[in-house]
């Protein structure tokens, strides 16, 4: 924790697990997703659903996902400005669901070639987590860089990922394996504290059991 | 260098003849890497998001987004010269009220330490500083002190209403404000830690209870007693008054008392004023209108 976690952030009110936290997880989501989209269905989750109107969280979530961060004046004309850029948005919301954390969204976002669901959660003070890409369990803030890995459960992933980070002098701060079922495909996370270079993507792609490379860099 | 009790900071700030931003800033810098000029910088840049947030708020009348508040910070702002507390207490009470509201209306606030206490820091800060003739570069140094003091009160007790109640957020920002206030004027680094500790005390047990479960009501009224808590609890300090309590063990003790209070009352909107008839009406309004 530093001092600017007190004193901070500087965000968009008025609550900055349901207004910042909601940005930043649409922010993330976009990052991880890292094309173009023209739909986004979103489902917001007990507290987030219950007193979201009147805290703006889905003004909030939609900025982030149009590209805009917690302290962005914009952040109340979400809909206008996703609407002028022809971005259908559909909201569900769930007012009930014991399942999951208290604030926690789910984004799906709609390309023209693929889509991916994103869940995560606001743990207050504008502090995030996403815990599900696509189905797979996961765990992190997006406070580091991070590599995310859609790959073969198969020998050998992790060590080609951690010595090509290691050539190129990058540090794993946390790193998180997640698979639906033993030699399927599965979710590698590796959160870094140097930026990796954007050659990242296809340099990891190159092998051949490593389907899809996302980089979010902060 | 971690120090995590008030005591050792005070302590720290003594033996030297320095200030308690001065040591802030010291252990930030070898925690962070981040250069002293850099933090400054940064804290100074904050400082200035916050006087934007009060002259927008004192200076028109902000509706909220649910349309339950708007203009109490404006409204009071009018009457300052005029009112019973004294220009400064009225002065930093509409400024703490005008933050809030910009926060209310989907304004651009700083959180201190959180959204739902912005205004008593930037409230206190800015009046204490005007009161004193001091630059914004000072006050700017005075908001390392009460970022210290923050951190002192999440590492010991916590900084969230779900897990505090409102003592953990106005009563948190109070007493980091009343630190930072007597640094500004002057006074020595236990004066600070005592200040503090009496403007923790003065909201000891304060449940968090919103209205609508929004950052509204009663979170905005709540903020100006925070600002003039903090200015009444730092003129105290510097007249030579203790806290006979030791601040870190009234840190200690308001994260005891969050946690011992039902869950009802810490921003569940389950209790206190949220579940009174007019609160319960006011919420059903509001679900309607969505």
């Amino acid at each position: 924790m530093n001092l600017f976690d007190i004193i901070g952030p500087v965000m968009i009110g008025p609550s900055s697990s349901h207004t910042a936290g909601a940005a930043r997880l649409g922010k993330l989501a976009r990052n991880i997703f890292g094309a173009s989209f023209d739909r986004a269905d979103i489902t917001l989750y007990n507290s987030f659903a219950k007193t979201g109107k009147g805290h703006g969280t889905d003004k909030a979530v939609v900025a982030g996902i149009m590209g805009m961060d917690p302290d962005d004046e914009r952040i109340k004309d979400a809909f206008e400005i996703g609407g002028k850029a022809g971005i259908e948005i559909n909201f569900r919301l769930e007012d009930s669901n014991r399942e999951v954390h208290p604030n926690t969204a789910k984004i799906q976002l709609f390309g023209e070639k693929s889509t991916m669901s994103i869940t995560g959660c606001s743990l207050g003070g504008g502090r995030v987590m996403i815990q599900d890409i696509d189905g797979f369990k996961t765990e992190f803030t997006g406070e580091y860089n991070t590599i995310i890995a859609i790959q073969h459960d198969k020998p050998g992933i992790v060590a080609f990922a951690a010595s090509y980070l290691a050539q190129k002098n990058i540090n794993i701060a946390q790193m998180k394996l997640s698979r639906k079922s033993k030699g399927d495909t599965a979710l590698m996370i590796i959160e870094t504290d140097e930026i990796p270079p954007k050659s990242v993507k296809t340099d990891l792609e190159g092998h051949d059991g490593i389907y899809k490379i996302v980089l979010s860099t902060i | 260098m971690s120090l995590y009790t008030m005591q050792q900071i005070i302590e720290a700030a003594e033996q030297k003849g320095a200030k308690i931003s001065d040591i802030a800033l010291e252990m930030e810098s070898k925690e962070s890497g981040l250069s002293a000029e850099e933090i400054k910088k940064r804290m100074y840049s904050n400082y200035a998001v916050m006087k934007d947030s009060v002259s927008n708020g004192i200076s028109q009348v902000i509706p909220s987004v649910s349309g339950l508040t708007g203009g109490e910070g404006y409204r009071l702002w009018q009457e300052r010269d005029k009112g019973l507390s004294g220009e400064t207490i009225l002065s930093a009470a509409s400024r703490a009220m005008a933050v809030s509201n910009v926060n209310a209306s989907m304004g651009k606030i700083v959180a201190a330490p959180t959204a739902g206490s912005c205004g008593i820091i930037p409230g206190v800060l800015m009046t204490v500083g005007e009161r004193l003739g001091k630059s914004d570069e000072e006050i700017a140094e005075s908001l390392i002190t009460t970022a210290v003091v923050g951190k002192v009160i999440a590492q010991n007790a916590t900084l969230a209403g779900a897990e505090g109640g409102c003592q953990a957020e106005c009563g948190a920002a109070s007493a980091m404000a009343a630190a930072a206030a007597v640094e500004l004027s002057g006074g020595t680094p236990s004066q600070a830690g005592d200040a503090a500790a009496i403007a923790m005390k003065g909201v000891m047990g304060l449940v968090c209870d919103p209205v609508a479960g929004l950052v509204e009501v009663p979170c905005i009224k709540r903020n100006s007693f925070g600002a003039a808590q903090a200015i009444l609890a730092a003129d105290m300090a510097i007249s030579g008054i203790k806290s006979v309590i030791p601040v870190d063990e009234v840190i200690k003790a308001m994260g005891e008392v969050g946690h011992a209070m039902p869950v009802e009352l810490r921003e569940t909107s389950m209790g206190g004023l949220a579940a009174t008839s007019t609160g319960r009406a006011l919420e059903e309004k509001l679900v309607k209108k969505e």
